[in-house]
């Protein structure tokens, strides 16, 4: 019995199945729920639970921008900085979810989020209008491959524009210190409407990076090809972009060294005809046109669709297509099913082609 | 285009095709103007009943642990059998008809929602929803009326075997849930021959239907009892006791909505070709709703709009209420029965029906049992 006890190993592994065992009766007295449905009233950040987070506090960042400060759950497994997560919110009752990068560094318990309003944006608003500290919303683990090696390059150069700051700025926050040589372009309207614009000119003045502002009101759309002139030794620099699709897609054309993108939306090509979808499983049948994402009519129509960046790359909104064609709302590129068959699409990005059944 | 037709008075015929096309088309009306205004409100509803029923579910468990005290038993009890009601009846019921799927939260949604009840969740959505729904009040498809072991219109022939109904039907409202587990199950049917009996897809639901049962026993007659320790027995009393307080409630109360003297019911082929001012139109005739206060309405799962609930059974059923002075317009202004009463009411009344249709029609008539007017259809023109 002693060795047992003294053994952490042997101890923790016998805590555990106690453990197990406790839940399995509390399982079985909560038949059929789940004991978590009970806890979660009293402790529903706790370890264990589904991951939620507690609205610490909601401040204007600019006239157009609002940050949100949260508290997540027992179960946040941290993030590294540049990284997005998901934020599922109530708005008029209806559970939605948003991508928002993370803009502060990590550590001390608390994450941020910058939000810029978007002209008649669901969720952009409510962060804006609605949220209030105290409130609950849920979250998903921090993700996306938008971030910088550790250790970083020696010459880093970030290129932004509008709202595309908020990862580099928690790249900025968490690494500045780290940084030998980086270069910041960033386009906005004018100064004012520079989102972080002064905490951005205090690295600059404090010597910790070189600010590049373009003030596309005054100055005109930022030139790709006349990067150069303002940064000489661009092919030497690893570059980190976020920003408006037009910046990217230029980037990404007339770049020659090595380029890291975040988009937060994704570009699309012209619809093509639309056709009835059926959410099999649930019985819902629905029309739709050609430029409908299959993913948004299901969740309209009351079908609990999977979904995670809503934009084509993370994969977690793929269903079996069981038969029909849906098209590739950024490529047009239409997909068919045999009948009986179940190729996967993600539905974030396909429309319907014609009729077509989804098994959801 | 029904049963109604042979009927002495017959409640539609009034009605110009044109008239129930335009009931139908109002009552699209009103739906949408529903479905355009659902919202924080009604989600804010929907989570404090399910949050009021997990505190009293807990309350009640905590208090029964001492159950060998007699009032606590009678408190334990009373509450457990009120969580359990609001369980299958506000929350359940409606969950399971997909009210509430707008909200798109995963525990609040159609598919993923399991109720404390004998039958599973997915079988009983499936003979509720798709059959009863559907089929509602077609004698010979619709299974709630008489539940397939009573006599429930007097088209239908008698056998000597329905003498015993009022006794079968007390017996089902004592065990209502297993009753409803097996007919989901469709057992009649499914015992009968032995090719029915080893279908591998009958066997997966029995086995299925067995393990929800098992957990739901192991939970109320094992496990809390063994917790209570010292009052053991008394906590399996009290929970037998609010299981068949929910069983007697829940069987009042789906009586009510299909059974009771006004509601008609309609032939199987009277539904050939329906269109969907016909479908509403069987809707409102084949059901009643029940006159009551807030806490009644809650209580019934807002069953008590019956009418409303069939017209539109995926509304939220918070919006039952708010809709049914519109729906009632309707109802007045084409001339058509709005059957609803107090509770003990239309028990009574549907237990008479249950007593009269037990009898042969000319016995039951010779005993002044006969099918009383109601006062809708004494004012429609007979054909
Ligand atoms: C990986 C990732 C990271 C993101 N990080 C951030 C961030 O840090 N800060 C931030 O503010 N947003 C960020 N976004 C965008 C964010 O997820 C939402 O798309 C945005 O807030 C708009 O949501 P909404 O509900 O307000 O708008 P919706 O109601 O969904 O859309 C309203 C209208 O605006 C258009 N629209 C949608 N998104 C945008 C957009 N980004 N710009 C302009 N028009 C748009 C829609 O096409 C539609 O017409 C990120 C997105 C992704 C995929
Ligand atoms: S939601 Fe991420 S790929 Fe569709």
């Amino acid at each position: 019995m002693t060795t047992f006890a003294s053994d952490p190993r042997a101890r923790t592994t016998f805590r555990s199945r106690l453990r197990d065992r406790a839940w399995q009766v509390a399982a079985a007295a909560t038949h059929p729920r789940d004991p978590a449905d009970y806890l979660d009233m009293f402790r529903p950040l706790r370890a264990g639970a589904d991951l939620r987070a507690r609205v610490v506090e909601v401040r204007p960042e600019n006239s157009n921008a609002v940050t949100v400060v949260l508290r997540p759950g027992n179960a946040w497994r941290g993030h590294r900085p540049g990284q997005y997560v998901r934020i599922g919110l109530e708005v008029d009752g209806v559970r939605l979810w948003r991508s928002y990068s993370l803009t502060s560094a990590p550590g001390d318990g608390l994450i941020t989020i910058t939000a810029k309003a978007v002209p008649d944006g669901v969720v952009s608003a409510h962060l804006a209008q609605e949220l209030r500290p105290g409130q609950l919303v849920h979250l998903d683990q921090a993700v996306g491959d938008f971030v910088l090696p550790d250790p970083a390059p020696a010459k880093i150069l970030f290129v932004t524009g509008g709202s595309g700051i908020t990862p580099v700025m928690g790249m900025l926050r968490a690494g500045l210190g780290r940084f030998e040589d980086a270069v910041l372009v960033h386009s906005e309207a004018n100064a004012d409407a520079v989102l972080f614009g002064d905490e951005l000119r205090d690295y600059a003045a404090a010597g910790h990076l070189r600010l590049v502002e373009q003030h596309t009101d005054t100055q005109g759309r930022l030139d790709v090809a006349a990067l150069a002139d303002v940064v000489p030794d661009l092919a030497e620099r690893e570059t980190w972009a976020c920003g408006p699709a037009g910046l990217l897609d230029a980037l990404e054309e007339q770049w020659s060294g090595v380029l890291h993108t975040e988009r937060f939306r994704t570009p699309l090509v012209e619809p093509g005809e639309g056709g009835s979808v059926t959410f099999s499983a649930t019985g819902t049948t629905v029309e739709l046109d050609g430029a409908t994402p299959i993913l948004d009519a299901g969740e309209q129509n009351g079908v609990l669709m999977p979904s995670g960046c809503r934009m084509g790359i993370c994969f977690s909104c793929v269903l079996p297509l069981r038969s029909g064609a849906v098209r590739d709302l950024r490529t047009g590129e239409v997909t068919t099913a045999a009948p009986g068959d179940g190729v996967l699409v993600q539905t974030c990005i396909s429309a319907a082609a014609g009729a077509c059944d989804i098994d959801c | 285009m029904t049963v109604l037709q042979k009927k002495a008075a017959n409640p539609i015929g009034h009605l110009s095709p044109e008239d129930i096309e335009e009931i139908g088309r109002r009552l699209d009306e009103i739906r949408a103007e529903v479905i355009a205004s659902r919202g924080a409100r009604d989600a804010a509803y929907i989570r404090k009943v399910i949050s009021v029923q997990r505190k009293l579910e807990l309350g009640s468990r905590a208090v029964l642990l001492l159950s060998i005290f007699p009032p606590a038993w009678l408190i334990g009890t009373a509450g457990l059998s009120v969580a359990k009601i609001l369980d299958n009846m506000e929350i359940g019921h409606n969950i399971l008809h997909g009210q509430w799927d707008w909200m798109r939260d995963p525990k609040i949604h159609s598919t993923t929602y399991e109720w404390d009840h004998a039958s599973p969740a997915e079988q009983w959505k499936h003979a509720h929803n798709d059959l009863h729904h559907t089929f509602t009040n077609v004698v010979g498809k619709d299974n709630d009326l008489g539940y397939g072991i009573m006599r429930v219109d007097e088209d239908q022939r008698w056998y000597p075997l329905y003498l015993a109904q009022p006794f079968w039907n007390f017996v089902n409202a004592l065990f209502f849930e297993y009753g409803i587990a097996a007919y989901d199950l469709e057992l009649g049917k499914n015992l009968a021959t032995k090719e029915r009996r080893q279908d591998p897809a009958f066997k997966a639901r029995a086995k299925q239907v067995l393990k929800k049962i098992r957990g739901q026993m192991t939970k109320d007659y094992v496990v809390h009892p063994l917790l209570s320790g010292p009052s053991v027995l008394h906590t399996l009393a009290a929970n037998a006791v609010a299981n068949m307080i929910r069983n007697v409630w829940s069987h009042s109360v789906i009586m009510c909505g299909h059974f009771p003297e006004g509601v008609e019911t309609f032939e199987k082929k009277s539904i050939d070709g329906e269109t969907r001012g016909e479908w509403y139109l069987r809707q409102m005739l084949g059901s009643a709703n029940i006159s009551g206060g807030r806490a009644m309405h809650i209580m019934t799962g807002n069953l008590s709009y019956q009418i409303e609930h069939h017209l539109f059974p995926d509304l939220p059923s918070n919006r039952y209420q708010e809709i049914a002075p519109k729906v009632r317009a309707i109802f007045d202004e084409y001339n058509l029965r709005y059957t609803t009463g107090p509770l003990p009411k239309q028990v009574a009344s549907a237990w008479a029906k249950v007593f009269r249709l037990s009898l042969p029609n000319d016995f039951a008539a010779k005993l002044r049992l006969g099918r009383p007017v109601g006062p809708g259809r004494a004012g429609l023109p007979a054909t």
